[in-house]
């Protein structure tokens, strides 16, 4: 009984732990489409700068043989992407939307044909060797703590053995949280996506501030990607954010453009992917087959039921999706 | 005071959409270059294998048929400023509608019956996609661009578990359904033209591609020529307005979703009545995407549709004769020139557009002094 107790802890701390290695590329993403957004952006193009970051990320890690360069890399290709999306919203007033998608259809073409390229492997890159990687960090005491029942548990498996990334992603929230309601800065950018007119009349650049929440956005997405590939994963694979950028996307919605909300819809988005992963193909009493379509379409069909507005209300920033244009 | 006059429509219809695809190309021919092949052997190489090799014609034909739907299918929900990214789901689900039908009543049932009926169900759960996005966009006020997105996932998500499941056919392992009957076919052009005693090499092009055509016609009598098509494109334009001269925004935004996920919707004929004779999996492959550069690189106008679809045809035709020459460049080249398309011609629409104005009326106003002096 006793066995069987610690075996369902166990198994229970592993989905926890697997919950938080899904949920850090989704949590850097909504971080960064909160930034975006919250500037009046509308940021689709999440997964894309994320699929290029991946791509870059590996490259990189792969040919100079080190992951820092490798995410320093992804970084910058993902903020150059940011800032093209700011040149056609910004600068030039374009479809938000559509400038969104051109970069994610962009990003799908270009990592397999300069992947292909470079290394002749289908778009993949190599497998990433050890030394190449993220690896992850055994936190201090782990054999000492680990004696003590549960508690040792949950130190073990769930606190212990992440790579640096995934703190990252839980600072880059902390971070979002402060940026945005605890600075200048921030309490300008939230008010350029209320009321922008109200910004520009204060004798602050409208566009000025829209290119700086775009970069920052840039940013968490090229972290988001290097994770994927040289963290999480031992390398690139064509397509690999698998959507990703839109369940963040929906995280964002469903924490109603917060920090601390959109936090909480990552880690619940996670722990769905993480189970849906262990349901594979067991068969469950009552139920026969585990149905992991449904587990896995779960986020989708939440967002939706949100802004219908069955649950709760999800309003957006007011100036959303709209270019500012100065009045003279 | 600085007015600018309007371009003229030939420039603003047939200029800009040129300028924008040479510089999509020419980005796209840079990135060639770095890659270390000739940008103009690659053109060649595409050239040949969408117009000049055997059948090749038919293959562009084919691929421009997907297009002309879901171009269609964006650029009626563009009239009334609704943005419709749903069309790959709605052309997923179309499939799915097409497929039920088949499957039940192709024993029985003759050609001339079964194929309409077919045709019908893959518009009418198209529609049923579209619709409901469009009903929580009206009287919920959901995000019409987010809720698409989501109902494509969810697509996907409803396809899997079908084709996996319930539909899989017995005996095999990979998730599609049976094979139709004959009945089910869509007649291929190539056995009609040969019928017809003209030699035409084989090629997927069916009737869908005339069914297209007829959608072209369709579109135009509905937007240009017809009430409801007016109320959509006042709703697009001033709703404000709309709503002064009696129109219910609300009915139109809904009604308008269910047209532009019907056509989505019949984009599954060409694939699954006219190539695949079955439901499989991913058979959209991207096709309900491609329709928003097609949309905006055809001007939202039938008559454009059906060239940017020719283009876009000829470079997925042409893309896969990439394939074979290089081994460096694939078909995910043309991805790249699609998203570089959409780029330009859409998000960076206003780019070209000032410097145009300001030559336009540079060389209008050149004239006019000339004709005073003269």
């Amino acid at each position: 009984m006793v066995n069987l107790g610690a075996d369902l802890w166990l198994q229970f701390i592993l989905a926890l732990d697997a919950t938080l290695r899904v949920a850090t590329p989704l949590i850097l993403c909504a971080m960064a489409g909160i930034f975006s957004e919250r500037a009046g952006i509308i940021d689709i193009s999440l997964e894309g700068k994320m699929l290029l970051s991946a791509f870059t990320a590996a490259a990189t890690a792969s040919l100079m043989h080190s992951p820092v360069l490798g995410l320093l890399a992804g970084i910058t290709v993902s903020v150059i992407f940011s800032i093209i999306h700011g040149f056609a919203c910004i600068t030039h007033r374009g479809n938000q939307v559509i400038s969104g998608l051109a970069i994610n259809i962009l990003a799908s073409g270009l990592t397999v044909t300069v992947g292909i390229a470079i290394f002749r492997q289908g778009g993949q890159t190599p497998n990433l060797a050890r030394a190449d990687r993220f690896a992850p960090t055994e936190l201090p005491f782990v054999d000492l703590v680990s004696h003590i029942p549960f508690i040792g548990t949950i130190y073990r498996e769930l606190i212990s053995g992440h790579n640096i990334l995934v703190w990252v992603g839980f600072l880059a929230v902390i971070f979002t949280s402060y940026i945005l309601w605890k600075t200048r800065f921030g309490l300008r950018l939230r008010a350029v996506g209320e009321k922008p007119e109200a910004v520009d009349s204060a004798g602050i650049s409208v566009s000025l501030l829209r290119y700086k929440a775009v970069i920052i956005a840039g940013v968490l997405c090229g972290i988001a990607g290097a994770y994927l590939s040289t963290a999480h994963g031992s390398g690139f694979v064509r397509e690999m954010t698998a959507g990703k950028g839109y369940i963040a996307l929906a995280a964002m919605i469903f924490g109603k453009w917060q920090p601390r909300g959109a936090l909480l819809a990552c880690l619940l988005f996670g722990f769905l992917e993480a189970i849906a992963a262990r349901l594979q193909g067991v068969e469950l009493p009552l139920i026969g087959a585990a149905p992991v379509e449904l587990i896995l379409a779960m986020p989708y069909l939440m967002t939706v039921i949100l802004l219908a507005g069955l649950v709760g209300r999800a309003v957006p920033p007011r100036a959303i999706g709209q270019p500012y244009i100065k009045e003279r | 005071m600085n007015v600018q006059k309007p371009l003229p429509r030939w420039v603003d219809i047939g200029l800009i959409p040129v300028i924008n695809v040479l510089v999509a190309l020419f980005v796209s021919g840079i990135v060639v270059a770095l890659i270390g092949e000739n940008p103009f052997v690659a053109m060649m190489v595409m050239v040949k294998g969408a117009f000049v090799y055997d059948g090749s014609l038919g293959y562009t034909l084919y691929y421009a048929t997907n297009f002309i739907f879901t171009g269609l299918a964006v650029a009626v929900a563009f009239h009334a400023m609704l943005f419709n990214i749903g069309g790959e789901g709605q052309a997923y689900l179309g499939g799915l509608g097409a497929g039920l039908i088949c499957l039940w009543m192709d024993s029985f049932l003759p050609a001339l019956l079964l194929i309409p009926l077919a045709i019908m169900a893959s518009a009418a759960f198209g529609a049923l996609w579209g619709v409901i996005p469009g009903y929580l966009q009206a009287k919920r006020g959901s995000h019409i661009v987010i809720t698409t997105i989501m109902f494509n996932f969810l697509a996907a998500s409803i396809m899997v578990s079908l084709l996996a499941g319930m539909l899989k056919s017995g005996g095999q392992m990979s998730p599609e359904t049976r094979a139709f009957t004959d009945a089910a076919s869509l007649p291929m052009i190539h056995e009609i033209l040969q019928g017809l005693g003209f030699d035409v090499a084989r090629s997927p092009l069916n009737l869908s591609f005339v069914i297209a055509l007829l959608a072209c016609v369709g579109v135009w009598v509905l937007i240009w020529r017809s009430r409801l098509g007016y109320a959509i494109r006042a709703v697009g334009q001033s709703p404000q307005a709309a709503q002064y001269a009696g129109i219910s925004i609300e009915r139109i935004i809904i009604i308008t979703m269910a047209i532009s996920g019907g056509l989505a919707g019949l984009m599954a004929i060409n694939e699954i009545l006219g190539v695949q004779h079955r439901v499989i999996l991913n058979f959209t492959s991207g096709y309900g995407f491609t329709g928003i550069a097609v949309a905006l690189m055809g001007r939202n106008h039938p008559f454009g549709i059906i060239l940017a679809s020719l283009l876009f045809g000829a470079l997925y035709q042409g893309g896969a004769e990439l394939d074979f020459e290089f081994s460096t460049i694939t078909r995910e080249m043309v991805l790249m020139i699609q998203g570089l398309i959409i780029l330009f011609s859409g998000a960076l629409s206003f780019m070209f557009q000032k410097p145009l104005q300001r030559l336009f009326s540079k060389l209008a106003t050149d004239d006019k002094t000339e004709a005073a002096h003269g």
